[in-house]
């Protein structure tokens, strides 16, 4: 007879000293693992209630005197943080060690505009007070500085009317601002090199694309949107909106599309090459949005509201993904999101500016191999059940404020009734008869060139 | 699949070299077919689908080949030579053709005094427990010899089962069920288990179901302490019960020759199956959840398709089998009187004789079960406990974090840990658990029964609020009857508009009214002129 059993010994299967690693056997046979699905089920339900648990996205709060108006990321580093304010007052911040570093001053009225340099050693602001002014700003040290310095600007260019927004190209000496025209500037010059004028109103805002060296975008207080190439000395194009669109931002992989963020709480974005209708609408603040900016991945994008509060969204959303707000925090009136993508910075009218953690069940620090892992597979598995209702109601929960909370239910039965009201309206007339736009054309006045 | 290519005429064209044995693994990981994503309209959709599919298959794939060469262990076989029969051979040949470690497994404990034992393995197969009649309840460390706990609870005691890990082992005794810790100490007394027979343990839901003389089957969280469900199987006293380890379902034999099966949710059996003409008096279900082998009185060992729930071949003994157990590898032992047979291959298709035979030495087999991720089958029988070496029984290859053999105590301590946080729900428990995180869309038949259902529940508790605030006499005060009766009227008003509207909506769903309206309504009529195009009107 030939005869085979199993015979394990222990040596073989245990290690052998105690600075050794265990042996860990792994055999992937489904037999041995019964009730998969309903494990990993299990798994993504609590992966999805840790993940609420741990979400705390408020990080740090950097104070001003006034209320902050404007702010601007440094493109070479990412500790800094420049923040104007209403009363004239800019503030360098070292986010990390959370000190300010600079206090540039000069500016008489309020600053409405920020932007760095792409070289990241200096940056323009723009004022109401006709002036636009040029800091040299100095990188963080490692020694903790006593207080923070002022410092005096290095250029300055006036005009003649008050400026609304500026942003720098980020390429070259160049930078364009806002005002009752559209002025492009250059460094070594004291005059605009070229003016862009359309129509009797005013920029309100003004952005480069930062991928076509050329093209650049502003909305003005027409209700407009309009396309420039500074190659030539009128605008190409203007787009029409039902209401005013208060800033503007193109997405940094995807540089033929821009996002507005429009007077009557929604967001639109929009393909440069195709105005007749906007690519996505996103909806869910519920008063004027103020300011947005774009994460370095292009995947998504954050703005901030004259509601208090501070939405992110996917680039193809149409409904928020995540909210911050405080019981601190008033209007707000710029957002900003890191060059790395992972921390979102909020300035508002209750004089500070507040950093967000973008994901906000991620933790801060350095991860061990294993720590990543277990983070990934979490995420891998709520993606994978997100869709199945009780993950679903969880993943999506956010508490918001009651007033937005219940402004947001009554735009939602307004909404409802006015949906109701055209199927009726529909049902009760011939059939073709009543013509209905879809909700990203609705709000498009028209086009001109 | 490409197939080898067909020889035709006088052309001998290349055979492509098909791995059946590569495409089986691989068929083995990827846990159902591939789907077909041509069909789908949604662009999306249909990319996010065929992006999971390659992932699927690269998983299968590189599972199949750390199946194929990472695996360290190699399955038990026993062969016999020229005209010997493996049936033949005795146990005591076979342990000394056996290596040293192996025939070490293989002992007998004589425990004359204290009646038949029930015997139940770890999920690691390295405790065991046994649990004389006569109430001697012990645990040993049964490789090594070495026992951990002894106590000698004075009752009678039917049956034995681990829960969790070694730590924990419940027994059912005369009355009630009993937890007991591994030092012997009792930690929990379960009053609600009343004369229970048989006990089980759903290790994934931490739940020990037992079922006794009052033919009440109990599932009680043993993380929570609640009881999780309490059936009644209204099929009398129930002493045959096993666990479906691939749903967690449970079987039941009854006297009548049936076999029920059980989830928490449902207080009605999820399928119910005559096997037998005679009471069933054992029961095996293999790993997989696709056979399950039935033993009655009638002397009939039936084999039975799970999946299709139909009957696969039948063997016939002359004993009565007293029990029934079937290890991880698909081994048949069935246990009658004295006799232990070992069946091979013989849940698939039906076998001529058996793989290994063995006598217990004295006394009446009580109770059989295979070590899990060992050769060994273990009996208990009313002289003590024996080991028999069933080449082939275990599985090599042991996954460290399902179940370690040579478990130290700190991983113990984070299994224990880790198991609880995947602790599955009572109500996941269902036939196929493949469904879960499915989506079905319902068919428009069913969501229109579904909406009739709770619009005649609605109307019929509408009804009975009303009926509930009849009119009350009034004692106090004036009491006219000609107010009571205007009171009624308007209650019978009320009725009368929600049996109206309900009217409406059978004729709507009928399709009388408005189906009519619109067949008779021109095409550039408005539709609120529809009253006048009717069929029937002046």
């Amino acid at each position: 007879m030939r005869i085979k059993a199993i015979n394990r010994s222990e040596e073989e299967c245990t290690r052998e000293r105690s600075q050794d690693l265990q042996k860990v056997h792994k055999n992937l046979d489904p037999s041995l693992h019964p009730l998969e699905k309903a494990t990993e089920y299990t798994r993504a339900l609590n992966a999805a209630k840790l993940e609420r648990i741990f979400a705390k996205p408020f990080v740090a709060a950097f104070a001003h005197d006034d209320g902050i108006t404007c702010l601007a990321k440094n493109p070479q580093r990412l500790n800094s943080l420049i923040a104007g304010s209403a009363d004239g007052d800019i503030r360098l911040w070292d986010i990390p060690s959370r000190r300010c570093l600079r206090r540039l001053v000069g500016h008489t009225a309020g600053v409405k505009g920020v932007a760095a340099t792409p070289s990241g050693d200096a940056c323009v602001s723009c004022s109401t007070d006709c002036t636009v002014r040029l800091w040299r700003i100095p990188a963080a040290g490692m020694q903790p500085a006593a207080e923070p310095q002022e410092a005096q600007a290095a250029l300055e260019f006036h005009g003649a009317n008050g400026f609304r927004a500026i942003d720098h190209h980020w390429q070259g000496d160049r930078f364009a601002t806002a005002g009752a025209q559209v002025d492009v500037w250059d460094h070594a010059r004291s005059e605009p090199m070229s003016t862009f004028r359309w129509g009797a109103e005013s920029a309100l805002s003004v952005r480069f694309n930062p991928v076509e060296p050329e093209i650049f975008t502003s909305t003005g207080s027409d209700r407009s949107i309009a396309l420039y190439d500074l190659r030539s000395s009128t605008p190409i194009r203007k787009l029409i909106m039902q209401t005013r669109s208060n800033a503007i931002a193109w997405n940094p992989l995807e540089a033929f599309n821009f996002t507005v963020a429009s007077e009557d709480c929604n967001l639109y974005t929009y393909d440069m090459r195709k105005l007749d209708m906007a690519a996505c609408l996103h909806q869910d603040f519920v008063s004027a949005v103020m300011d947005l900016d774009y994460s370095p991945t292009g995947r998504e994008f954050v703005a901030g509201s004259y509601d208090r509060s501070v939405r992110m969204f996917s680039y193809n959303g149409g409904h928020s993904k995540e909210v911050f707000h405080t019981k601190r925090m008033q209007r707000v009136f710029s957002v900003r999101f890191s060059a790395d993508g992972s921390y979102v910075f909020s300035g508002s009218d209750d004089m500070n500016v507040r950093i967000w953690k973008a994901d906000a069940s991620a933790p801060l620090g350095k991860l061990l191999p294993r720590q990543k892992q277990t983070q990934a597979y979490n995420q891998a598995l709520i993606r994978r059940f997100k869709h199945l209702p009780e993950i679903n109601r969880i993943v999506r929960h956010r508490h918001v404020p009651k007033p937005i909370y219940k402004a947001g239910k009554l735009r939602r039965t307004i909404v409802d009734a006015d949906a109701r009201k055209l199927q009726n309206v529909m049902k009760h007339s011939k059939p073709g008869s009543v013509k209905v736009k879809p909700a990203r054309q609705k709000k498009i006045v028209g086009q001109e060139e | 699949m490409v197939e080898a290519g067909e020889q035709l005429g006088s052309q001998p064209r290349k055979r492509q070299k098909v791995d059946h044995d590569k495409a089986a693994r691989i068929k083995k990981f990827r846990r159902g077919d591939p789907l077909a994503t041509s069909k789908i309209p949604d662009k999306k959709l249909k990319g996010n689908l065929r992006y999971q599919e390659r992932l699927a298959n690269e998983a299968a794939e590189l599972a199949a080949k750390a199946d194929e060469w990472l695996l360290p262990g190699l399955a038990g076989a026993l062969e016999a030579d020229g005209m010997e029969r493996t049936w033949r051979f005795k146990q005591d040949e076979v342990v000394r053709e056996a290596e040293v470690g192996a025939a070490r497994k293989v002992f007998d404990l004589s425990l004359t005094e204290l009646g038949p034992y029930s015997v139940n393995f770890t999920r690691s197969g390295r405790f065991l427990a046994l649990g004389g009649r006569k109430g001697h309840l012990a645990v040993m460390d049964w490789q090594r010899g070495k026992l951990i706990t002894e106590i000698q609870v004075k009752e009678t005691t039917r049956d034995i089962q681990f829960l969790h890990n070694e730590t924990f082992f419940a027994a059912a005794q005369r009355k009630y069920v009993y937890i007991y810790d591994r030092n012997g100490v009792e930690v929990h007394c379960l009053k609600e288990h009343v004369e229970a027979n048989c006990l089980d343990f759903l290790p994934h839901h931490f739940l020990l179901c037992s079922v006794g003389h009052p033919g009440v089957l109990r599932y009680q969280d043993t993380s929570t302490g609640q009881t999780a469900a309490a059936h009644r199987t209204r099929l009398g006293p129930c002493s045959t019960m096993r666990q479906n380890p691939w749903n967690a379902v449970l079987c039941l034999g009854h006297a009548a020759g049936t076999v029920t099966m059980w989830a928490p949710n449902m207080a009605t059996p999820l399928v119910r199956l005559l096997c037998h003409r005679g009471p069933v008096k054992a029961l095996a279900i293999d790993r997989d959840g696709h056979n399950m082998v039935t033993a009655g009185a009638d002397g009939q060992v039936r084999v039975w398709d799970l999946r299709m729930l139909r009957p696969r071949h039948a063997y016939f003994s002359r004993a009565t089998p007293d029990r029934l157990d079937i290890s991880q590898r698909g081994l048949l032992a069935v246990g009658a009187a004295r006799s232990i047979q070992v069946w091979q291959g013989a849940l698939e298709h039906k076998v001529q004789s058996p793989y290994m035979r063995h006598d217990v030495y004295s006394g009446r087999l009580h109770d059989l079960a295979f070590c899990p991720y060992e050769d060994v089958l273990a009996a208990g029988h009313s002289e003590g406990l024996s080991t028999m070496l069933v080449p082939g029984a275990g599985e090599p290859n042991y996954d460290s974090r399902v179940a370690d053999p040579f478990q130290g105590r700190k991983a113990k301590r984070e299994q224990e840990v880790a198991q609880l946080l995947d602790k599955l729900q009572p109500d996941m428990i269902v036939l196929d658990p493949t469904t879960i995180g499915q989506v079905r869309k319902e068919p428009k038949q069913v969501q229109e029964e579904a909406r009739l259902a709770a619009l005649v529940a609605e109307r019929t508790e509408s009804r009975a609020a009303l009926e509930k605030q009849a009119e009350k006499k009034k004692m106090k005060g004036k009491n006219k009857p000609s107010k009571r009766h205007r009171k009624k009227q308007y209650t019978i008003i009320e009725e009368h508009k929600v049996d109206a509207k309900g009217r409406a909506q059978k004729d709507k769903e009928f399709g009388k009214t408005e189906k009519n309206a619109e067949d008779s309504l021109p095409d550039d009529a408005p539709r609120a002129l529809a009253a006048f195009y009717q069929k029937g009107r002046k």
